[in-house]
């Protein structure tokens, strides 16, 4: 994909926060699996079957071990990030919560992990608080043991998807637990880019998305410390996630497939699995040390080359920060921007990346955002700063 | 470049760069407000209408060039001019813009003028929303004065 050409030139895919590229790898997995592996898994006995369950469990137990989660039995999957989110609100947030209890969200959330809390909060009559931003758009921690006093869950992401900032999660997690409310990471933008020890970090439930880490769409991941996914209603109800059902009511089954009502996405996990492969070999230590080396280089050509007219928000220290940009540049609107460098081949987001509360305080309506992955490399940044001066000439 | 031209022609710069009636109107004039929620653009749009007659108009918000210059060009187009007016070369407008089909209503003496520069978003079609933004409001705001 990626090799592909548009207008006789390369393409340079600078939306990766969005969604990724997949490599060639979990493309055949999938092709393969359909090809000669296809069978629906749990409930039928014949010899395919019982093999696609294997391999859709076998994928299970890699993410977990991606993640450093304890057992396998605490992954569940689920459609996409979104719905983990939604999963952690409905599920544990109805049975936990009750009025006036206190749900403690960022200023940089997305608003998948906003609007699951602002639903319950109507139903329930739940007190949202926010953790501010300091200037430069960190996470402003001076007063989150009082932010925190009294708060049952605290729901953070580890880096933001608009500013790139990377979050302090063992530091957050702490502070959550001395506070006596659980610890609720949405890791959409941080796992795929950098090494995740759920159980360093001591966090009590992680939301991301396979399709932002190199996998397909349609299937997200949910983790939770398993005391806490056993004393969890079920989410969705249906097939699969019953061990009995009878006219009178019914009995869950056990994890992880009490969350895993109907059929699930079987194909799309077994790419995921294919994903883990992928970036666990080429390890994530080094795909986050390609990555702040591509920041600083793209982060000086853009400063290089045109100083105080682009403001890029946010840390500038690449060690503190994703591969994910926000910018300004020279006053022209971000989608005059994003416009123009389409015109280049240079695929950038202009918009308010589902993150209306951030964009407030950054003080726009929309930002410009370049991000970039594994495969992105100095050739893509060079075309950007190239391209923006296409932007200058013509406004 | 030659592609962008078609977009961002002269006229559409230019009434970017030095919009038209931008501004507030104080009350009785009645204001509109209007946002894309997709992209985060928001203007505001004010109307004076008396008698059927739209006296003054202006607008304000932030957004990006198509949806600053589309409503600059707009309140050119409609000041002065009959309700009944402003909502034909609204219609043709849309029409240009594809979102509405022509369904030989609007008399063919209805015409856009330089507002027919901005043909060129019809190529581009995620645009085509920051270019109705403006015409969108000012019809709600038609509706609301009851005009
Ligand atoms: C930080 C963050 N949280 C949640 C999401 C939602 O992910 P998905 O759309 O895959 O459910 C995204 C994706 O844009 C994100 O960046």
């Amino acid at each position: 994909m990626l090799q592909r050409q548009v207008g006789g030139k390369p393409i340079h895919y600078l939306d990766s926060a969005n969604s990724s590229h997949k490599p060639n790898r979990v493309i055949d997995a999938m092709s393969q699996f359909m090809r000669e592996g296809y069978a629906p898994i749990g409930r039928s006995s014949y010899t395919l079957a019982s093999d696609a369950s294997n391999a859709y469990e076998a994928a299970r137990a890699k993410v977990a071990r991606f993640i450093n989660a304890p057992s396998p039995r605490e992954v569940v999957f689920t459609k996409n990030a979104t719905e983990s989110l939604n999963l952690a609100a409905q599920s544990w947030g109805r049975a936990n919560l009750n009025e006036g209890d206190v749900a403690v969200l960022t200023h940089m959330e997305h608003h998948a992990n906003i609007v699951p809390w602002q639903m319950l909060a109507a139903e329930k009559g739940l007190e949202i608080r926010w953790v501010p931003l300091t200037a430069d758009f960190q996470l402003d921690l001076t007063s989150l043991d009082s932010l925190l006093r009294g708060a049952k869950v605290f729901a953070f992401t580890s880096m933001s998807n608009v500013l790139g900032t990377i979050n302090p999660v063992r530091e957050l997690c702490d502070a959550a637990h001395r506070a006596g409310a659980i610890a609720i990471v949405d890791g959409c933008q941080s796992v795929p880019h950098m090494t995740t020890d759920v159980q360093a970090w001591g966090a009590d439930m992680l939301a991301f998305s396979s399709h932002k880490m190199c996998g397909p769409t349609g299937v997200g991941i949910f983790w939770a410390r398993e005391s806490l996914l056993d004393a969890m209603p079920p989410f969705l109800g249906g097939g699969g996630m019953i061990s009995e059902v009878r006219l009178d009511g019914f009995t869950c089954a056990e994890l992880p497939a009490k969350f895993e009502a109907g059929t699930p996405p079987i194909v799309e996990v077994i790419g995921l699995g294919a994903a883990v492969d992928f970036l666990s070999e080429i390890g994530m230590n080094e795909v986050r040390r390609h990555e702040i080396e591509l920041t600083n280089y793209a982060y000086r050509a853009l400063k290089d080359r045109y100083g105080d007219d682009i403001t890029i928000h946010g840390a500038t220290n690449p060690e503190l920060r994703g591969a994910t940009f926000s910018f300004a540049f020279r006053g022209v609107h971000p989608h005059d921007v994003s416009q123009v460098l389409d015109q280049h081949n240079v695929y950038v987001r202009a918009g308010h990346h589902c993150a209306k509360p951030l964009m407030r305080l950054i003080g726009a309506n929309a930002t410009a955002r370049a991000s970039m992955y594994l495969y992105s490399n100095e050739n893509d940044v060079d075309a950007l700063v190239e391209a923006l001066d296409d932007v200058s000439s013509i406004f | 470049m030659s592609n962008l031209e078609d977009l961002y022609r002269e006229v559409i710069l230019d009434h970017y760069r030095t919009p038209r009636n931008k501004g507030e109107l104080p009350p009785p004039a009645v204001c509109t407000e209007g946002s894309n929620p997709l992209c985060g653009d928001e203007i505001k749009i004010f109307l004076d209408v008396r008698d059927g007659i739209v006296h003054d108009v202006r607008f304000s918000g932030h957004g990006c060039s198509i949806s600053q210059a589309s409503a600059s060009m707009m309140t050119t187009a409609v000041k002065g001019k009959p309700v009944d007016a402003v909502r034909a070369v609204a219609k043709r407008f849309k029409q240009m813009m594809t979102i509405e089909e022509d369904d030989g209503s609007t008399p063919a003496d209805v015409k856009l003028g330089d507002i027919e520069a901005l043909q060129g978003v019809v190529k581009y079609p995620v645009r085509i929303k920051c270019a109705v933004l403006g015409w969108n409001t000012l019809l709600e705001g038609l509706a609301t004065v009851g005009a």
